[in-house]
């Protein structure tokens, strides 16, 4: 599995990325910086977390625009297949590759802490890996995470079973009114989503920072192990 | 009246915080008035904040060196090596008085100046840490500042990528005006990889990169070196402002073009901005230096001479180039978007030349700036006796003295703190805040471990300054040890009252002899460090409340296999051992304070002999992986180091009674030094056998399981309870 991490100016979890990528495929990701405006040969293209371009106008606004954004699009036209986290979660969503929006989390404070998601689907090839309506842990690190969408887009996601993820109890319990679980006050708990076409993922957790037992478990790896059972040639 | 139109004269002087004395020798040196510009440079240079005039003779007395420093203080930040050619280098830095008049953006800058002394000499940071003392809960303005500093900590040090992994909080009224805000990098580089700020070869470009300048920060250094009174708020316009996207940008920018053979020496711009980086760059290398202003990058038009080599606008660094490299350097810089200016060049003359629209702004003999600087011998009284510990009695029992204490303010759970600190972007966190006395950390590529902590306990240090000094050394050794590494060296960060007083040099001068002796006998050595003087607001009335003697220490150990460490969560099963001797010490101990509501005695007896003696041997035993968790005892003594640990494994334990002939209180709150807890499976008969081998005293004191924490009366606490109790106090105070 051929796999590229865009760089932006402020992008800062291209290496956890990138350490993760290499876990699993054993080949080092292609960096792609963001003025670049062509693409190597890929099976994954990853916009990985941070601040990019210090997210002054707004998350992941000013990234969409950028040079390489371009190209990114055209690869998703092509049927590539993305992953965006946490900042790149909201750069999919600012470019329209994907639907909503990420608002500023409803105790409008930066979270940075573990939270459980229930596998929603394990018909996409992030989640391949994993059983409907699995838990697994996964650190959040986030001012502005709140997922939020009109009430037509969500009645699509939800009855195209494109919730990947939602935030959950350690049990398993979703409650969308529970700020204990649902940390960041996102719409129906949702903490990624699919596009149509199943081939594009956003979630706003950091499963590449879980992937090796002395960081503290290995619950995202399954996310890793999915894409490269789907995506390797 | 503007500064520019100020005539230079010993009032002006005085102004900036020179004595007449001070002037006398500015004058001396000049053999004419100074420039505005010029009185300037002589004023933060021979500020407290960048000259230490106060207290460098004591810090000269501070053991330095080990087979494993390699560079100590002098340097923008120590570095000790690490193994397979790998360097670690760290230092922790104040930014206590523009915390207090802005706390956020006083603590966003002072992660970011940090930093930037890290990434300065050549690492990448990997680690953040801090250590800050706000004023009492009930102080109205406590909650404010408290919100402030730990958003402008988190909102940097978040958007730069560097986890934020470790760090200390306490509150007292004693920082009700001073709150302290000491903040601590640590870095890695290659040992071959080392950059150092020392300036060489005649006519080399001096070369300017990062933000603009701008007119923020106009005499910071100076602010910092004096008391505040109650216009202290309206000093906002010396504060910083911090911008974490351009300091990312500079990092990576630095990083880029120190892979290659372009740069010849860096300095960050700090306090005093580009007066002292280039006056340090040149003097350290013993050439001359011409600055051009009309080159260096403004962020608004019409500022003087005297207004840009005072600014302290962040994200700034200088840096001499090999004049061939200047263009390969310009690209790097471009590439990320980075002001990019070649400002002057080295001289052979041993002066700093300051050019600006066609005039000489300033021109001054580097040498005598430095040799000249004043360094005083402060006068210091005798240190008063601790006050008398007073009658003991225990009120309310072990149970709701131990939900007491882990509720009070300076042992509740600090998770709403952490929670708002990215501690894991990196993917390197292997033991994020509360999941080991210290943080861990690996090195990417390497199974190297690094340990890392903060510590200082204000309240012994006033009640006895030397044992206070050497506590805080010693306690940062124990936390470094309970992770299983090795300690290595420590930063210090000396935050005290107005050194003018003697009772202050008192407090300074013992605190300074027993961190000595600690590191000494520790084999500790400190490598960098930073001083903090002034911590003192002045009432209306004239009274002025200092605040506790603070010297905090961040401490750095490794670990040659990272997966060797532990953690301090209890295990499933097995059993608790008590390491080290009990005497029942409750002078100055948290129970006396939360229980019996007083802060009398003497601060507990630190034994350097019996610390190493333990810690050694605790060590050897996590090497040999005999040990399951480990924790050391430190603030609230024994049945609160159980709890904690009972608290983050999320199982119970069954303690043992005392047996000791000490009263229970003294006992399980105590705060003696030297000790452990160490979780063993199995029985523990040949561990303790072992430290009889080694003249080390312990004894079994829990068996582990089931879902409470059950005391000797047989009474059990749930664990829910105990987190209940635990978890209350942020919420309560930040929430409410």
């Amino acid at each position: 599995m051929k796999t590229g991490i865009v760089v932006f100016p402020g992008t800062n979890r291209e290496r956890d990325m990138a350490i993760a990528l290499h876990g699993v495929t054993g080949r080092k990701p292609e960096m792609l910086w963001h003025r670049d405006t062509a693409l190597p040969d890929l099976d994954l293209i990853v916009l990985p977390g941070g601040f990019s371009y210090g997210d002054y106008l707004r998350c992941g606004a000013m990234a969409a625009h950028s040079p390489i954004m371009r190209e990114v699009k055209a690869f998703a036209e092509r049927g590539g297949h993305i992953l965006g986290v946490c900042n790149g979660f909201q750069i999919l969503t600012e470019a329209g590759l994907l639907p909503g929006a990420l608002l500023r989390n409803g105790g409008m404070r930066f979270l940075s802490q573990d939270c459980y998601l229930r596998v929603e689907t394990s018909e996409t090839p992030f989640t391949r890996h994993w059983k409907k309506g699995d838990v697994f842990r996964a650190p959040l690190a986030h001012g502005d995470g709140n997922y939020a969408c009109d009430t037509e887009t969500l009645a699509e996601l939800e009855g195209e079973g494109r919730v990947a993820f939602r935030y959950a109890s350690a049990g398993g319990v979703v409650d969308a009114s529970d700020r204990a679980s649902n940390l960041n006050g996102s719409v129906n708990a949702i903490a990624g989503v699919i596009s149509a076409n199943n081939r594009i993922c956003g979630m706003m957790p950091h499963p590449e920072d879980l992937v090796d037992p002395l960081m503290g478990g290995v619950d995202g790896k399954p996310l890793f192990d999915g894409l490269v059972e789907a995506l390797v040639r | 009246m503007t500064a520019a139109q100020k005539t230079v004269d010993a009032a002006l002087a005085r102004e900036f915080g020179l004595s007449d004395e001070e002037y006398g020798r500015v004058l001396t040196i000049m053999g004419r008035t100074p420039s505005l510009t010029e009185l300037g440079v002589f004023s933060v240079m021979w500020s407290e904040h960048c000259s230490y005039k106060s207290s460098r003779k004591w810090l000269r007395t501070l053991p330095t060196t080990a087979p494993w420093v390699i560079h100590g203080p002098g340097e923008n930040a120590g570095v000790v090596d690490i193994g397979e050619g790998l360097a670690a280098i760290f230092k922790m830095e104040s930014h206590n008085h523009p915390s207090f008049i802005e706390p956020y953006q006083g603590a966003a800058t002072g992660v970011g100046g940090i930093l930037r002394d890290v990434f300065t000499m050549g690492a990448r940071p990997v680690a953040n840490l801090n250590a800050l003392r706000f004023g009492s809960p009930e102080n109205p303005r406590t909650r404010q500042i408290v919100d402030g500093v730990v958003r402008g900590i988190g909102g940097y040090g978040n958007c730069v990528g560097v986890p934020t992994v470790g760090g200390e909080v306490n509150f007292h009224p004693a920082y009700d005006g001073n709150p302290l805000v000491n903040a601590m990098t640590v870095g890695v580089a290659r040992q071959d990889r080392i950059f150092l700020s020392a300036a060489a070869g005649v006519g080399n470009p001096v070369v300017y990169v990062g933000s603009k300048t701008g007119r923020d920060g106009i005499h910071g250094a100076t602010m910092s070196s004096a008391e505040f009174d109650e216009n202290a708020l309206a000093k906002r316009p010396t504060v910083q402002v911090g911008d974490p996207f351009v300091e990312k940008l500079l990092i990576e920018a630095c990083l880029e073009l120190m892979a290659t053979d372009a740069i010849v020496a860096i300095q960050d711009m700090g306090a005093a901005g580009l007066t002292s980086s280039s006056v340090e760059m040149a003097g350290k290398g013993g050439v001359g230096i011409d600055l051009d202003l009309d080159a260096v990058p403004q962020r608004e038009p019409g500022m003087t001479a005297y207004e840009m080599m005072l600014s302290e606008s962040q994200e700034r660094m200088l840096m001499v180039l090999k004049p061939e490299r200047t263009e390969l350097a310009r690209a790097v810089f471009e590439k990320w978007e980075l002001d990019f200016a070649i400002v002057g060049h080295l001289t052979d003359t041993g002066r700093i030349v300051v050019r600006h629209r066609g005039a000489v702004e300033a021109d001054i003999p580097l040498d005598p700036l430095a040799d000249q600087a004043p360094i005083y011998d402060r006068p210091v009284a005798p240190l008063a006796a601790p006050e008398e510990l007073g009658p003991i009695h225990d009120p309310i029992g072990l149970e709701q003295s131990l939900l007491r204490l882990i509720g009070c303010p300076d042992l509740s759970s600090r998770a709403w703190i952490w929670n708002q600190y990215d501690s894991a972007v990196g993917g390197q966190t292997v033991r994020r805040p509360g999941g080991a006395d210290a943080a861990v950390i690996k090195i990417e590529d390497s199974e190297i471990g690094l340990a890392l902590t903060t510590d200082c306990t204000p309240r012994y240090c006033r009640a006895n300054p030397r044992s206070g000094g050497a506590q805080a050394v010693a306690e940062a050794w124990r936390n470094i040890t309970a992770t299983g590494a090795k300690p290595l060296a420590v930063t210090d960060n000396l935050n005290f009252g107005n050194p003018e007083k003697p009772e202050i040099m008192a407090q300074f001068v013992a605190a300074i002899e027993g961190m000595g002796e600690a590191c000494r006998v520790l084999d500790f050595p400190v490598v960098s460090g930073n001083v903090s003087l002034y911590n003192e607001t002045r009432n209306p009335d004239g009274s002025t409340q200092a605040i506790l003697p603070t010297p905090a220490i961040g401490a750095l150990g490794v670990l040659s296999d990272v997966r060797k460490t532990v953690g301090l969560a209890l295990p499933k099963s097995g059993v608790l051992v008590l390491v080290g001797e009990t005497g029942g010490h409750l002078g100055q101990s948290l129970w006396l304070r939360e229980v019996l509501g007083r802060e009398t005695g003497d601060a507990p007896v630190v034994d350097l002999e019996r610390e190493k003696r333990n810690g050694d041997f605790v060590r050897e035993r996590i090497a040999a992986g005999e040990v399951t968790a480990c924790h050391d005892l430190s603030d609230g003594g024994l049945l609160v180091a159980v709890a904690e640990m009972v608290m983050a494994g999320g199982v119970g334990c069954v303690l043992q009674s005392a047996e000791s002939g000490i009263r229970p209180e003294a006992f399980w709150f105590g705060e003696d030094q030297a000790r452990y807890l160490v979780a063993i499976e199995g029985d523990a008969d040949a561990l303790i056998a072992q430290a009889k081998a080694q003249s080390v005293s312990a004894r079994v004191i829990a068996t582990i399981g089931g879902d409470g924490l059950t005391l000797p009366n047989g009474a059990t606490i749930s664990i829910a309870r105990l987190r209940s109790a635990n978890e209350a106090f942020f919420p309560g105070l930040m929430e409410a």
